[in-house]
C-alpha cells in the first residue's frame, strides 16, 4: 500500500521535472520551472522519507535524525554555496556539484552491492554504476580544479594517452567478469581506482578552452551515473530523472561541439591548444596593431548610431560585467543601439555570457546570439570585443589551415571600427594567433576591461564636443 | 626634446601640424612642444587653447630651433635654413620631385622624415598623410560639385511635382574615391564609379556606389598597392566607357593619380557631350589634371556650360578636421619614433616604414628607399586545385550521402537488434526498467532542444540539482542495519543533498537576474 502510494508520488515527481526542464525554454516562463522542480524534489524526498522511516531496520527514530541530520548538513552548505558564489564561478560551482553526484553514485553502487543478493544483471548494473559515477568524480574534480585556476588548462600531454584510455577499459570489462563470476569485492575496489585513474586523465587531457564542452559531458555523466543508480535499486524515478539529465547534457555537448565546428570525439579525446603550436609558430609577427586610449573610444562611441558588444571570458575574469552594463544604459539612454553578440562558447560555460549579464542587468531581449546578430556587424558603428578572442577569430573562415578552421564566428571584422579590450597580445585558449588585431579597422585597448571600461563611462560621461 | 610647430607659410594655407588635442598626446610622448603665434589661427584654433593643451606659444625664431619641426609642407619653405643642424623636419616634401631640397638638408645634416613617402602597408596606415588628405578631399570634392550644381543631390517628390537625384560618377575609388563616393551618396544622389582595379570593386559596392565594368579594361595590382598605368588596347575601352558614363553624369569627380602624375581620362569631346550645367571636379588638378580642360587651381567654365573645378586646395578648406587628422598622423609617426615614451627621437633604419620615410639624416641622401615588397592587395592565386567537373563533384557528394546514410540504417538495424536481444534475455523488472528508460531519454532529447541558448547556465544547474535524485537511493540505504552501509549511505546523502539545495537555489538566483527591458 505505502509502496504503491511513493511509487505515485515518484510519477507525479517525474512530470514535474519534466515540466520544471520544458519551462526552461523561455525567459518568462524560466522561474516557474525553477519552482516545478523544487516541488517535484520535496514530494519525492518527503515520499521517499517516509518510506525510509518504514523500512528502516533498525529504530526509526535513529534513522529519522541521521536524514534530519543530512538534510540539515545540505541545507547549510547548498545554501551558503548558492548565496556566496559569483556568477563569474558558476562554471566551477556547477563542476563541483556534478562531482557530488558522481560521488554518490559511487557510493550508492557500494552500498547496493553490500546489501542486496547477488544476480548477474544487477552486479552487471552495480558495475557500471560505480564506473560512471567513479569517471564523473574524478573528471568534475579535475574540471572544477581547472575553472578555478588551481590547475593548469593546458592539456595533459602523456605519451600514448588514447592507448592508456583504452586498457582502462578493456582491464575494467576483464574485472567485470570476474565480478560477475566471483561477486568479490576486490574486482570492483580495482575498477573503482582504474575508473577514477580514467576520469582525472580524460579531462586532465583537455584544454581549457574545450571547457563548455567539457562540462556539459561530465553534466551528461552525471545523469547517466544517476540512471544507472536508478536501474541497480530498480527506481523508475531515478531512472527518469537521470535519463532526462544524461540526455539534456549530450545535447549541451553535441551544441556546444556544433558551434565550434568539431566533433564530439575529437573533443573527448582531448589535446586541444597544442596543435595551434605549429600554427602559431609559423604567424609569427602578422604586423603591427594600433593602440587607442579610453578616450578616443569614448568618442567613437559618442558619435556612432550602432554598436555591439561581444563579451567572452576576458569579461568574467575581469569582472567587467557591471560597468559594461552601466556603459549600455548610458549609451542606450543617448540613443545609441547598443546590441550584444554572444557566441556559443564565450565563456567556460554554456550560456555563461547570458548569466553575467543578467546579473548586471542588461535586459536580455538586446543580447543576441551568433545566428541573430553575424548579419548585422556591417552595418554596425563600433564593435567592441571585450576579453573575447579565439570567437571573433577571422582565421577560422578565411585561413583553412588554422586549427580553428570552419568554426562560425562572429564576424565583427564587418564593422566600421573594431575596438579589442585585451590584457596582452598573447593568443587565446585555442593558442591561435588572432589575425583581427592586424587589420586596418581595429584598435587595441589594452589594459584591464574593467578599469578601461570604467574609463570610457567616464570620459563619456564628461564629454564635450569632440575636436 | 621639444617639437616646433610653426605658422604655414605657403599663402591661403589655413592647416596646421598640430591642434590642441594632439599637442597633449604629443606631451603623454615625453615631448614638450613649442607653436608658433598664431599657428593655428586658419583652423580656428587660437593660442590659448595651445597653451592650455601644454604647449608653450613662442615667436617664430624659436619654433624652428626646436629640436623636431613638424609642418605640412616643406617645398618652397624659405625658412628652413633656420633649422639647428641636427634638428628633425617632418613634412611633407615630395622628394622625387625636390631632389634640391633633399640635397640641400643632407648637406646641413639634417634628418628629414617625408610624410608623402610613407610606405603603402597595413601597418604604416595610421602615419599615412596621403590617405588622410584624399579622403578630406574627396569629400569636399562633393561639396563643392553641390555647390556648383543647379539642383538637389537627392530626389524628391513633392506636392509641386518630383526631382531627379544627381547622376554622380566617380573615376578612381582610391581613398579619396571612395570618401566621395561616400558623401555623394549621403547626400542622396545616384552613384556610379569605375577603377582600372578590379578588386576594389567590392569596396565600392560597400560605399553603396555602382562598380562600373570596363570589357577587358581591368589590370592586376602592382606590388607596391598603387595602380599601374594601361596598356593601349585597355585605354581605347576605358575611354569609350568614360565617354558614356560622363555624358550621363551630372558630377564627375575624377580621382585618377599615378605616382604623382594625372593619365587624361576626359577628353575635351567628352566633356562637349556633357549637359549643360553639370560639374566636373578634378582631384588630380595638382599632377595636371585628368580633364583636358583642367585649370589646376581655377575655376573654369566651358562654352557649353560645364563647369570644372580644378582647385588644389580643397583639403585647406576644411582646416579643423584636416589638421586635426594630420596632427595625429604625427603623433602616431611620434609614437613609433619614440618607442621609450621618453621625450626623444629613435630613428631605427631596419624598420621598412621608418626606412621609406627617411629622406636624409646624418648627412647622407637616403632616398630613394629599397622598394618594399608588402602589397596591400593579396598576392594573386595560384590555382592549384585541379578542375572539378561539377556534375562529378554533385555524383561523388551523393554517393558519399548515400553510404552515410546506408552506415546509419546499419548501425540503427544493429542497434535494434541488440536492445532486443538484451531486453529479451533480461529479467521482467529490468524490461521494465529499460523501457521506462528509453522513453525518458527521448522525452529529454524533445525538451531540451527547445531550451534557449541564453538560459543553458541556469538549465545545467537545474539538471544538476534535479540530478541529486540519487539522495533517494542513499536515504532508503541510511536505515540499514549494516553500520558501514549506514555509514557509506550517510555521506552518500549528505553531498547528494548539497547538490539539490544549491543547485535549486543559484538556478532561482540566475533566473531572478534575467530581466526584460522595463
Amino acid at each position: 500500500m505505502l509502496t504503491s502510494f511513493v511509487q505515485a508520488v515518484y510519477l507525479v515527481a517525474a512530470v514535474l521535472f519534466i515540466l520544471s526542464l520544458a519551462g526552461l525554454s523561455a525567459q518568462t516562463s524560466a522561474r516557474r520551472g525553477n519552482v516545478l522542480g523544487m516541488i517535484g524534489m520535496v514530494l519525492a524526498l518527503a515520499a521517499t522519507v517516509v518510506l525510509a522511516l518504514q523500512n528502516s531496520e533498525r529504530s526509526p527514530l535513529v534513522t529519522g535524525i541521521l536524514i534530519a541530520l543530512v538534510f540539515a548538513i545540505g541545507a547549510s552548505a547548498g545554501v551558503w554555496r548558492a548565496r556566496s558564489v559569483e556568477m563569474t564561478q558558476m562554471p566551477e560551482l556547477i563542476a563541483i556539484l556534478h562531482s557530488f553526484v558522481g560521488l554518490a553514485a559511487v557510493l550508492v553502487g557500494f552500498n547496493s552491492y553490500l546489501t542486496e543478493e547477488a544476480d548477474v544483471v544487477h552486479q552487471v548494473e552495480v558495475f557500471l554504476g560505480v564506473f560512471i559515477g567513479a569517471i564523473t568524480f574524478t573528471g568534475s574534480v579535475v574540471a572544477y580544479l581547472k575553472l578555478s585556476a588551481k590547475m593548469s588548462s593546458a592539456p595533459l600531454m602523456l605519451p600514448r594517452r588514447h592507448a592508456l584510455n583504452l586498457v582502462g577499459i578493456v582491464a575494467s570489462l576483464g574485472l567485470m567478469v570476474w565480478f560477475v563470476a566471483q561477486n568479490a569485492l576486490v574486482p570492483l575496489t580495482v575498477m573503482t581506482v582504474i575508473a577514477l585513474l580514467i576520469g582525472w586523465h580524460l579531462v586532465a587531457s583537455i584544454g581549457g578552452g574545450d571547457m563548455p564542452v567539457v562540462v556539459s559531458m561530465l553534466n551528461s555523466y552525471s545523469g547517466w551515473a544517476a540512471a544507472a543508480a536508478g536501474f541497480m535499486l530498480g527506481n523508475d524515478l531515478l531512472i527518469v530523472v537521470g535519463a532526462l539529465v544524461g540526455s539534456s547534457g549530450a545535447i549541451l555537448s553535441y551544441i556546444m561541439c556544433r558551434a565550434m565546428n568539431r566533433s564530439f570525439i575529437s573533443v573527448i579525446l582531448g589535446g586541444f591548444g597544442s596543435e595551434g603550436g605549429k600554427a602559431a609558430a609559423s604567424d609569427g609577427e602578422q604586423g603591427e596593431h594600433r593602440e587607442v586610449v579610453a578616450a578616443e573610444v569614448a568618442d567613437m562611441l559618442a558619435s556612432a548610431r550602432s554598436v555591439i558588444i561581444t563579451p567572452g571570458y576576458g569579461m568574467a575574469v575581469a569582472k567587467a560585467q557591471y560597468p559594461v552594463a552601466d556603459l549600455v544604459a548610458k549609451l542606450r539612454a543617448s540613443g545609441v543601439n547598443v546590441r550584444f553578440g554572444v557566441h556559443p562558447v564565450a565563456g567556460r560555460l554554456p550560456g555563461h555570457m547570458n548569466v553575467l549579464l543578467a546579473e548586471a542587468k542588461v535586459p536580455y531581449d538586446v543580447v543576441l546570439e551568433l545566428d541573430e546578430i553575424n548579419d548585422d556587424f556591417a552595418e554596425t558603428d563600433v564593435v567592441l570585443v571585450i576579453g573575447a578572442n579565439d570567437t571573433v577569430n577571422p582565421a577560422a573562415l578565411e585561413d583553412p589551415s588554422s586549427p580553428i578552421a570552419g568554426m562560425p564566428v562572429l564576424e565583427v571584422w564587418k564593422s566600421q571600427q573594431v575596438i579589442v579590450f585585451k590584457r596582452s597580445m598573447a593568443t587565446g585558449y585555442a593558442g591561435v594567433q588572432n589575425p583581427l588585431f592586424f587589420r586596418e579597422n581595429t584598435a587595441m585597448l589594452f589594459g584591464d576591461a574593467k578599469d578601461q571600461v570604467e574609463q570610457i563611462s567616464q570620459a563619456l560621461a564628461s564629454a564635450t564636443v569632440p575636436v | 626634446m621639444k617639437i616646433g610647430v610653426p605658422r604655414e607659410s605657403r599663402p591661403g594655407e589655413r592647416l596646421v601640424s598640430a591642434t590642441p588635442a594632439t599637442v597633449a598626446q604629443l606631451r603623454k610622448l615625453g615631448y614638450d612642444v613649442v607653436v608658433e603665434e598664431g599657428a593655428g589661427e586658419g583652423a580656428s584654433f587660437p593660442d590659448l587653447a595651445y597653451a592650455e593643451a601644454g604647449a608653450t606659444i613662442v615667436p617664430e625664431a624659436q619654433v624652428w630651433a626646436a629640436d623636431v619641426v613638424t609642418t605640412i609642407d616643406a617645398t618652397g619653405d624659405t625658412r628652413l635654413n633656420r633649422l639647428g643642424g641636427d634638428a628633425t623636419l617632418v613634412s611633407m616634401m615630395a622628394p622625387a620631385a625636390n631632389p634640391g631640397l633633399v640635397e640641400d638638408l643632407a648637406a646641413r645634416g639634417i634628418t628629414a622624415l617625408a610624410l608623402d613617402a610613407v610606405p603603402r602597408i597595413s601597418r604604416a596606415q595610421s602615419i599615412d598623410v596621403l590617405s588622410t588628405l584624399s579622403n578630406v578631399a574627396g569629400y569636399r570634392a562633393v561639396i563643392e560639385a553641390a555647390e556648383e550644381y543647379g539642383g538637389m543631390f537627392t530626389g524628391q517628390v513633392t506636392a509641386a511635382g518630383k526631382t531627379a537625384p544627381a547622376n554622380v560618377f566617380v573615376i578612381g575609388a582610391g581613398v579619396a574615391g571612395l570618401a566621395a563616393i561616400g558623401a555623394a551618396g549621403s547626400l542622396g544622389a545616384q552613384v556610379r564609379a569605375f577603377d582600372v582595379r578590379p578588386e576594389v570593386g567590392e569596396q565600392i559596392e560597400s560605399m553603396g556606389a555602382q562598380f562600373v565594368q570596363a570589357e577587358a579594361a581591368q589590370q592586376e595590382v602592382s606590388a607596391d598597392g598603387y595602380a599601374a598605368e594601361l596598356t593601349a588596347e585597355q585605354e581605347a575601352l576605358t575611354a569609350q566607357m568614360y565617354a558614356q558614363e560622363t555624358a550621363r553624369a551630372d558630377v564627375v569627380v575624377t580621382t585618377a593619380l599615378v605616382r604623382g602624375k594625372a593619365p587624361r581620362t576626359i577628353t575635351a569631346a567628352m566633356v562637349a557631350a556633357m549637359r549643360p550645367g553639370s560639374v566636373i571636379v578634378d582631384l588630380a588638378a595638382s599632377g595636371g589634371g585628368n580633364c583636358e580642360l583642367t585649370v589646376p587651381g581655377e575655376r573654369v567654365v566651358t562654352d557649353n556650360g560645364v563647369v570644372i573645378l580644378g582647385y588644389t586646395d580643397l583639403t585647406s578648406r576644411m582646416p579643423r578636421h584636416t589638421s586635426q587628422l594630420f596632427g595625429t598622423n604625427i603623433v602616431n609617426l611620434m609614437s613609433l619614433l619614440t618607442p621609450e615614451r621618453d621625450g626623444r627621437v629613435t630613428l631605427d633604419l631596419d624598420d621598412p616604414v621608418q626606412r621609406g620615410m627617411t629622406v636624409t639624416t646624418g648627412g647622407e641622401v637616403l632616398w630613394p628607399p629599397p622598394p618594399v615588397q608588402v602589397s596591400a592587395a593579396p598576392a594573386p592565386q595560384v590555382d592549384e586545385a585541379p578542375q572539378v567537373d561539377p556534375v562529378e563533384q554533385a555524383r561523388v557528394a551523393a554517393e558519399v550521402a548515400r553510404r552515410r546514410r546506408t552506415r546509419r540504417m546499419t548501425l540503427a538495424g544493429l542497434g535494434a537488434v541488440l536492445a532486443a536481444l538484451v531486453l529479451t534475455v533480461a529479467p521482467p523488472e529490468t524490461q521494465q526498467h529499460l523501457t521506462v528508460f528509453g522513453l525518458a531519454v527521448i522525452i529529454g532529447y524533445y525538451v531540451i532542444f527547445n531550451v534557449s541558448h541564453s538560459l543553458h547556465t541556469p538549465l545545467m544547474s537545474q539538471t544538476n540539482a534535479i540530478s541529486g535524485i540519487i539522495l533517494v537511493g542513499a536515504l532508503l540505504q541510511i536505515g540499514s542495519a549494516n553500520a558501514v552501509v549506514s555509514a557509506i549511505a550517510f555521506v552518500a546523502a549528505a553531498v547528494a543533498s548539497i547538490n539539490i539545495f544549491g543547485g535549486f537555489l543559484v538556478t532561482y538566483r540566475m533566473l531572478g537576474m534575467f530581466r526584460k527591458d522595463a
